[in-house]
């Protein structure tokens, strides 16, 4: 294999894990804020592992480019919007999980 | 096909997987901010699929579908958190 092959390899199988992680998060996490915890940073990361894998991928000049902004683009979105949904959720007057039980 | 090719197209495969299981917590969250998060998620997951798409067949044009597909996931979480608070300003 090429140090690309191996790159792209490598870079692809940790985007794959950490949106594997952001799932698992999301399904099992008892609430909203800790769902959003799991999503914003796991899915983050994710995605930019996933999208420089492709950046490595692509050869010429002005698509590398793109793909680059699209990465830095989902690592500032990505975190913002989650953290617009913890708030307006917290607005709501959504309840965070805690173990003890007061009513 | 290259070992490239087959490398990004079974990266793609797995994020639909992922968000196939993502997709649960649209269907069965209790709360509304819980469908918003996994809706976001899965729109992200979309995002890096068209991306490695276009990096596995070579269009090039892809990457500006999917640069508008992260827009408009941008926009919807912010749009959607927004209206949901009666006086707004939830950045």
């Amino acid at each position: 294999m090429t140090p690309r092959e191996v790159a792209v390899l490598v870079l692809a199988l940790g985007g794959v894990f950490f949106a594997l992680v952001a799932a698992v998060g999301l399904i099992r996490l008892p609430d909203i804020y800790t769902r959003t915890h799991a999503a914003s940073k796991s899915e983050t990361l994710g995605a930019v592992l996933a999208l420089s894998a492709a950046v490595v991928a692509f050869d010429s000049g002005i698509t590398t480019v793109k793909a680059a902004l699209l990465v830095a683009f989902m690592f500032l979105t990505n975190p913002t919007a989650a953290h617009a949904i913890a708030r307006a959720a917290d607005d709501q007057g959504i309840a965070p999980w805690t173990t003890e039980d007061e009513e | 096909m290259t070992t490239v090719t087959q490398i990004l197209l079974g990266a793609a495969a797995a994020f639909v997987l992922v968000s196939l299981v993502a997709l649960y917590r649209v269907v069965s969250g209790p709360t509304m901010p819980d469908r918003v998060v996994a809706v976001n998620v899965v729109g992200s997951n979309t995002v890096i699929v068209i991306a490695l798409l276009a990096a596995a067949l070579g269009e090039a044009v892809a990457l500006d579908i999917a640069l508008v597909y992260a827009l408009l996931n941008f926009l919807l979480s912010i749009a959607i958190s927004k209206f949901t608070v009666e006086r707004g300003g939830v950045l």
